[in-house]
């Protein structure tokens, strides 16, 4: 039950995009039309569950203090270099999910290719990696973390796709067109999402 | 060089602002605009970091191979920003745990990035840094606009100061709940950008 709580806490009360305002940039680019925004969030999907887990890894064998004690360095503490790791980290495995997708599964890359190297500078991959080094999670809880808040992304670009695909057909005032007509929406969303605040435990 | 340094600082804050018209840098910018002191620090931070990193690569940019210029870049803005969340955690703590997550993640700002690639690639190095703090300044001004409203109307104070007493404690401003919430930040967003872009048609965008 407790990871089940995990992934359900990450994609509804703590949705990345609508709680934490994390891939921004990425969420109001690319959420024009449904198509585009379900291969983004696919692609956000497989790369969270991937870093997130993996940085958990490296945190727990190379940066932790005392962490190194298996190289028989049991004082050396490496945590201030966590930022630059976790970042390498995830634009390495960006670059290899890039390549094994383009050899082995060429629709997929098709599908994904595109959004991948966006998605290296992209907050929500780097903040889900954060956020699981400051509540401290095991691996376990990392890799229901990390697939958690990547379908939570999904869910919230998707939506707000659907939503932005209807809202063509309005006609606001000349400064709120695009931009701030999809600020307005992503508000109104992310208002209703606090709704499913109280499900969790 | 076509701009006098004056244009440079300041046409990034209001002609062509990197979050109202560039949509660069959001998600800080709505995250810790809750209250005043933690969007100040955080502007602060993204000044020096934009500033320094337009500095450094634009010094360092013909010896960059031009395959390899992302990362680079990235490891020049992650070490800046490891050294910004050193110095925070020695000296302002509180600040710091504040802020959790979100001083690591000026890494990911788009907006530093952003500049390096446009900028500093291909700018001498004064330039280059007085883009930076532009760009920063720029970025900062919406934060604070944003922290401001969020603070006042939503707790009362500024800075942590009580200005409007509120009902809770026996004054007469009732708090307006929805201005703590996140989401709040959107819609304040969506005003400032209505308000620009108001005032200079030119970057509507069209229909």
């Amino acid at each position: 039950m407790h990871y089940v709580d995990i992934i359900f806490r990450a994609i509804f009360i703590e949705n990345l995009p609508l709680s934490f305002f994390l891939g921004m940039c990425t969420f109001l680019a690319i959420s024009k039309q449904v198509k585009p925004a379900l291969g983004l969030g696919l692609a956000v999907l497989v790369l969270t569950a991937i870093t997130v887990p993996l940085n958990n890894l490296v945190l727990g064998y190379l940066l932790k203090p005392g962490a190194l004690s298996w190289l028989g360095q049991p004082d050396v503490d490496l945590t201030f270099l966590g930022l630059l790791i976790y970042i390498g980290m995830i634009a390495a495995v960006v670059q290899i999910l890039e390549m094994v997708l383009d050899r082995f599964v060429p629709t997929l890359y098709n599908t994904l290719g595109i959004f991948l190297p966006l998605l290296t500078v992209n907050c929500a991959i780097l903040g889900a990696s954060l956020f699981m080094v400051e509540r401290d999670y095991s691996f376990a809880e990392s890799a229901a973390y990390g697939f958690g808040a990547g379908a939570g992304f999904l869910l919230a670009v998707v939506a707000l796709a659907g939503i932005r695909e209807k809202c063509e057909y309005a006609n606001p005032p000349g400064g709120l067109r695009g931009l701030g007509m999809t600020f307005i929406t992503a508000g109104l969303m992310a208002l209703s999402f606090m709704g499913l605040a109280g499900m969790g435990g | 060089m076509a701009e006098t340094r004056k244009e440079l600082l300041l046409r990034s804050i209001f002609r062509r602002n990197p979050i109202a018209l560039l949509v660069l840098g959001i998600c800080s910018a709505l995250a810790v605009t809750g209250q005043m002191s933690t969007a100040f620090v955080m502007s602060i931070c993204v000044i020096l970091v934009t500033a320094f990193s337009n500095l450094t690569i634009s010094i360092v940019r013909f010896q960059i191979p031009n395959t390899v210029r992302i990362g680079i870049q990235i490891m020049v803005i992650a070490t800046l920003v490891i050294i910004v969340d050193q110095v925070l955690k020695a000296f302002f703590f509180e600040l710091s745990k504040q802020l959790s997550i979100f001083v690591g993640l000026i890494i990911t700002n788009c907006i530093i990035m952003g500049r390096a690639e446009g900028f500093a690639m291909s700018n001498p190095p004064i330039a280059s840094f007085i883009d930076g703090i532009g760009n920063g300044l720029g970025y900062g001004f919406i934060l604070m606009s944003v922290a401001f409203v969020r603070e006042l109307f939503g707790s009362g104070s500024l800075f942590g100061f009580e200005i409007l007493k509120l009902t809770t404690n026996g004054g007469w401003y009732v708090a307006n709940g929805m201005l703590v919430l996140p989401a709040s930040g959107f819609f304040l967003i969506a005003l400032i950008i209505w308000i620009l872009r108001s005032v200079d048609p030119a970057q509507q965008e069209k229909s």
